[in-house]
C-alpha cells in the first residue's frame, strides 16, 4: 500500500572567487572568475549538467513514458535556475520537457537558498515570492508545498508557511522529534491549522544518496529489486515512503559506473509488480493521506550530518559572525533600491557560503572539503569577509547618494 | 634495541629545529625501551635521564664570527658571507678545511666509539654526522639509518648548493639502509637530488609536546595592547624568507597601521634585514628581539597574534607547530613539510607577498578567524606526539635489524 514520494533537490550557488583585500574598492564581480578555472561557477554547472542532469533528466522522461503511473517532484533553487539558463540551457530545456508531462510537482524555496528564515521573516518571504514568480516564468507551474534550505525546520516556519498559503511542508524524519514514530505517515505541525507535515525517511533515501556506492556496505551492491523488497515490507505500517535527496545523487555523487542510473530505470518497473505500491508526489500524498498526530519540532531540525541541526553553517564564529553582518546591511540594501545591490546581496545569503567555512570535520578532511572551491574553511571565511567588505563599500556609496 | 645515535646539536645548546627533533625522538624512544648512546662532537654539559651521552672531545675550535659556521644550519650562501667577509683569503680557506676536517675528525672518533660500544642500528641527524654514521658502519657492520632534517638545497635556497656538503650527504644517503626524512616534500626532494629509491625512505614527521608551550604567562586579550603582533620566528636566512615577511609587511602597514611586526632570530641576514625595514619606511612598527630561547621563546609564541612562516624550502616546520601548541593562529609557507599535516592553518606560497599580506590582514583584522585557527588548532596539535613518531622510527628499525632484535609496537 505505500506511496513512494521522491523529491529531488537541484541547487548550486554562486561561489565566490578567490578575492584579496587587495581587490576591495577595485573588483565588485565576486562571482565570476575570469581564469575559467575548473571550480568556477561555470565549469561546476556545466559539468554536472553534463555528469548529472541531463542524463538523468533523459531517464526520467524515459521512465515517464514508459510508466505514466510514475511521479516525481523538484525543487530549485533560483541560483540553479539562473545558471543553467546561461550555462546549460540544454539541462533546463529537459527540466522544462519533464515539468511538461505533468508527471512532475515543483515545490517552492527560498530564491537564493539562504538561511534567511532564521535572521528576517521579512527576507524570507521576499525570497520565497521571487522563487515562486522564477518558477511560474520558467515553468509556468505554481508550487503548493514547500521545503526550506537544507530541509531546515522548525514550528515557527511551518505555521508561517501556511499563512503563505502552501498545503505542504517537508523537513527530515528524524528520531528525536518522532519518538517511535514513523517517518512514513503524514503529520500536522504544531501550532498549524491545515498545512500538513512531509518527513524524509532518511534510512532508505541515504541507502540510495549516500550508500549505494559504498562497497564496504553489508547490502552492497544494491538493486532495484533488493530495495523494493525493503519498501514492500513497510506495507501496513506505512502510508508514504518520501525519499528525498539532492539530484546530483545520479551521476555525480554516485558516478555512473557505479550502476545508479540502471538502478533508477529498473526502480519503477521493480516498484509496480507490487499491486498495493504507487508513486506519488507530494501534494499526492497531502491529498490521500490524513495526519496521524501532530509533531512538535522546537528546535532548528535539517537534513545534515550526523546531527541534523543548523552546526554545519553557523557552528563556528566566523560563519556567526559572516551571517551577522550580512543580515546587518538588510534595512540600508533594501532602502538602497539598486537591484544589483540587492541582487550581490542576495547571492551573499547563499548558504553555500557558510557551509565552506565549516571547521567541524576539516581535520578529518570529509565529504565536506570534497564540495568547497577552498582549500580551506579559512580561505572561504577571507574571500567572504573582503567581499563583504567591498560590498558594504558599494552600499555606502549608494547611500551617500539617495 | 641498543642504538648508537650520532647528533651534531642538543637542548639547550640548540640553534634551531634539529636540537629539538634529536630531543623528542630519542626521549620518546628511550621511553619504548629503545636503549640509545647518544654521540655529541663536543661536551654540552647535557644530563638528560634517558640518554647515555658520549662526547667525542674533538678540540674545540676558535670561535668570533668562525662560530657561527659551527651551527646546524651551515649553508653556502652564510659560508660565503663568512668566506668574503674574512679579509685573509688564504683564513677562509683555512677555515673551511677546519669545518669539513671537524665532521671527518668526527667520524673517526665514531669509528672507534663503534668498535667500543654495544649497538644494533646505526642513526645519524643530517649530513655533519653522515661520515660519522658510515664510518661506524664500517666498523660495526650494523645496520645504518641516515635522517634527513634538511638537505643542502634547502639550506642554500637553491642557489650555490655547496658541492662538498652535497657530497657528504650524497654519500650518506646512499650508504644507508634506510634512509628517515621529515615530510614528503623532502623525500621528493631526496630523490630528485640524491637519486635513492623512494621504497629506501620513511617519512617521519616531527612533532611537539604541547604541555612545554601551555604556560599562561600572557594573554592576547589584554585590553591595554589594542595594536597586534605578528612574529617571524627563524634564522634570518634566505631559505626561512624573512625579506618577503618584510615585503607582506609593508604592505599590511599600508592597510592598518595598528600592527607590529616581530623578527625572532639572527642569521647571515641580519643587517640586511634591519636596512630593508628602513628602507620600506616601517622600521618603527618592525621590532627585533635577537635568538630567543626558554621562556622568551614561549613569551613571544603567545604574545603574538599570529605566527607566519614564510620559507622559501622548509623541511618540516617544528616551530609552526609550537606557535599551534602556544593557541596563536599560523600563516605557513606551502613550501614546508608541515603542511603536509596540519589542517588548522593559512597557508600561502612563499613568493606570494599579496596572499600573505591578504592572509595577515585577515587575521589581524578579523578576530573570529583567529579564534577558529586557535582553538581547532590547539586540538589538532595533540595528534602530533613525539610517540607516534617514535613508533615510526622503530618500524624502520625493525625493517633493518637483526629480527631478534626487534622491538614490538
Amino acid at each position: 500500500m505505500p506511496s513512494i514520494c521522491f523529491y529531488f533537490q537541484v541547487h548550486q550557488p554562486y561561489r565566490i572567487k578567490k578575492y584579496s583585500v587587495f581587490d576591495i574598492g577595485q573588483d565588485h564581480k565576486y562571482f565570476d572568475d575570469e581564469n575559467l578555472n575548473e571550480k568556477c561557477n561555470r565549469a561546476v554547472i556545466k559539468k554536472v549538467a553534463q555528469k548529472c542532469y541531463i542524463p538523468t533528466t533523459k531517464v526520467l522522461l524515459d521512465l515517464v513514458h514508459r510508466h505514466p503511473e510514475f511521479k516525481i517532484s523538484f525543487s530549485f533553487s533560483g541560483t540553479v535556475l539562473e545558471q543553467l539558463e546561461e550555462y546549460s540551457p540544454e539541462a533546463l530545456e529537459l527540466f522544462q520537457r519533464l515539468v511538461r508531462t505533468g508527471n512532475v510537482e515543483i515545490l517552492d524555496e527560498t530564491y537564493y537558498h539562504s538561511l534567511s528564515f532564521f535572521y528576517s521573516d521579512e527576507e524570507f518571504v521576499r525570497q520565497v515570492k521571487m522563487h515562486r514568480e522564477k518558477v511560474k516564468k520558467l515553468f509556468n507551474y505554481k508550487p503548493k508545498v514547500f521545503r526550506n534550505t537544507e530541509l531546515s525546520y522548525n514550528n515557527e516556519l511551518g505555521v508561517l508557511v501556511e499563512k503563505l498559503g502552501y498545503d505542504g511542508i517537508i523537513t527530515e524524519g528524524w528520531e528525536r522529534y518522532m519518538g517511535d514514530r514513523s517517518p512514513n505517515f503524514v503529520y500536522r505541525p504544531k501550532g498549524a491549522n491545515k498545512i500538513k507535515l512531509l518527513l524524509k525517511n532518511y534510512k532508505l533515501s541515504d541507502d540510495v544518496a549516500f550508500r549505494f556506492s559504498n562497497k564496504g556496505w553489508a547490502e552492497y551492491p544494491l538493486y532495484a529489486s533488493k530495495f523494493t523488497q525493503w519498501i514492500n515490507s513497510i506495507n501496513g505500517s506505512g502510508q508514504t515512503i518520501n525519499l528525498f535527496m539532492d539530484y546530483e545523487t545520479f551521476g555525480e555523487h554516485q558516478w555512473e559506473d557505479s550502476g545508479i542510473f540502471n538502478f533508477l530505470r529498473a526502480l519503477p518497473t521493480e516498484v509496480l509488480k507490487h499491486p498495493d505500491n504507487n508513486f506519488k508526489t507530494p501534494s499526492e500524498v497531502i491529498a490521500s493521506y490524513d495526519c496521524v498526530d501532530d509533531m512538535d519540532i522546537h528546535n532548528v531540525l535539517t537534513w545534515a550530518d550526523t546531527e541534523r541541526d543548523l552546526s554545519a553553517w553557523t557552528g563556528n564564529s566566523m560563519q556567526k559572525s559572516s551571517l551577522k553582518k550580512i543580515y546587518e546591511l538588510e534595512e540600508d540594501v533594501i532602502n538602497s533600491e539598486d537591484i544589483s545591490i540587492q541582487e550581490d546581496w542576495r547571492k551573499l545569503q547563499t548558504s553555500d557560503h557558510f557551509y565552506y567555512m565549516c571547521t567541524k570535520w576539516f581535520s578529518d578532511g570529509d565529504v565536506h572539503k570534497y564540495f568547497s572551491p577552498y582549500d580551506s574553511p579559512y580561505e572561504a571565511f577571507i574571500s567572504f569577509i573582503n567581499v563583504l567588505n567591498d560590498f558594504r563599500f558599494r552600499l555606502d556609496v549608494v547611500k551617500s547618494n539617495l | 634495541m641498543k642504538v648508537l645515535m650520532f647528533g651534531w646539536e642538543f637542548p639547550p645548546h640548540n640553534s634551531g629545529g634539529l636540537g629539538t627533533a634529536c630531543y623528542g625522538i630519542t626521549k620518546a624512544l628511550s621511553e619504548k625501551g629503545v636503549e640509545i648512546n647518544f654521540v655529541l662532537p663536543r661536551n654540552f654539559g647535557i644530563e638528560e635521564k634517558f640518554l647515555n651521552v658520549i662526547y667525542t672531545r674533538l678540540p674545540k675550535i676558535k670561535m668570533n664570527e668562525v662560530d657561527s659556521l659551527l651551527i646546524a644550519y651551515l649553508n653556502s650562501m652564510s659560508y660565503r658571507k663568512v668566506f668574503l667577509s674574512i679579509e685573509d683569503r688564504k683564513n677562509a680557506e683555512n677555515y673551511c678545511g677546519d669545518l669539513i676536517q671537524e665532521v671527518y675528525r668526527y667520524a673517526q672518533v665514531a669509528k672507534e666509539i663503534a668498535s667500543e660500544v654495544e649497538h644494533d642500528i646505526i642513526h645519524t641527524h643530517d649530513w655533519m654526522t653522515f661520515p660519522s654514521g658510515i664510518e661506524a658502519r664500517r666498523a660495526s657492520k650494523k645496520p645504518l639509518l641516515s635522517h634527513v632534517h634538511s638537505t643542502e638545497y634547502d639550506r642554500s635556497g637553491g642557489h650555490g648548493v655547496n658541492p662538498i656538503v652535497f657530497e657528504i650527504e650524497k654519500n650518506g644517503i646512499q650508504e644507508a639502509d634506510r634512509v628517515l626524512t621529515v615530510s614528503n616534500f623532502t623525500k621528493n626532494k631526496i630523490i630528485d637530488n640524491y637519486h635513492v629509491e623512494s621504497s629506501k625512505i620513511d617519512i617521519i614527521y616531527n612533532a611537539i609536546n604541547k604541555s612545554d608551550f601551555n604556560n599562561a604567562c600572557f594573554s592576547k586579550n589584554d585590553n591595554f595592547r589594542k595594536t597586534k603582533i605578528v612574529l617571524f620566528l627563524g634564522r634570518l636566512t634566505l631559505h626561512k624568507g624573512p625579506d618577503n615577511f618584510l615585503k607582506a609587511a609593508k604592505k599590511v602597514l599600508d592597510k592598518n597601521k595598528k600592527v607590529i611586526f616581530v623578527i625572532s632570530g639572527s642569521g647571515d641576514m641580519n643587517n640586511q634585514i634591519i636596512e630593508q625595514a628602513a628602507d620600506l619606511g616601517i622600521a618603527d612598527r618592525v621590532l627585533f628581539t635577537g635568538f630567543l630561547r626558554g621562556g622568551d621563546l614561549k613569551n613571544i609564541y603567545k604574545i603574538a597574534d599570529l605566527y607566519v612562516m614564510p620559507s622559501v624550502s622548509e623541511p618540516f616546520g617544528i616551530t609552526s607547530l609550537e606557535a599551534v601548541a602556544s593557541g596563536t593562529p599560523v600563516l605557513i609557507s606551502k613550501q614546508s613539510g608541515v603542511s603536509e599535516i596540519l589542517n588548522h592553518c593559512l597557508r600561502v606560497d612563499f613568493w606570494d607577498i599579496d596572499d600573505m599580506a591578504n592572509k595577515i590582514l585577515s587575521v589581524v583584522n578579523y578576530d573570529e578567524l583567529g579564534e577558529c585557527l586557535s582553538s581547532n588548532g590547539l586540538s589538532e596539535v595533540d595528534k602530533f606526539t613525539w610517540d607516534n613518531a617514535a613508533d615510526e622510527i622503530i618500524k624502520s628499525y625493525n625493517a633493518v635489524v637483526n629480527p631478534n632484535k626487534r622491538i614490538a609496537i
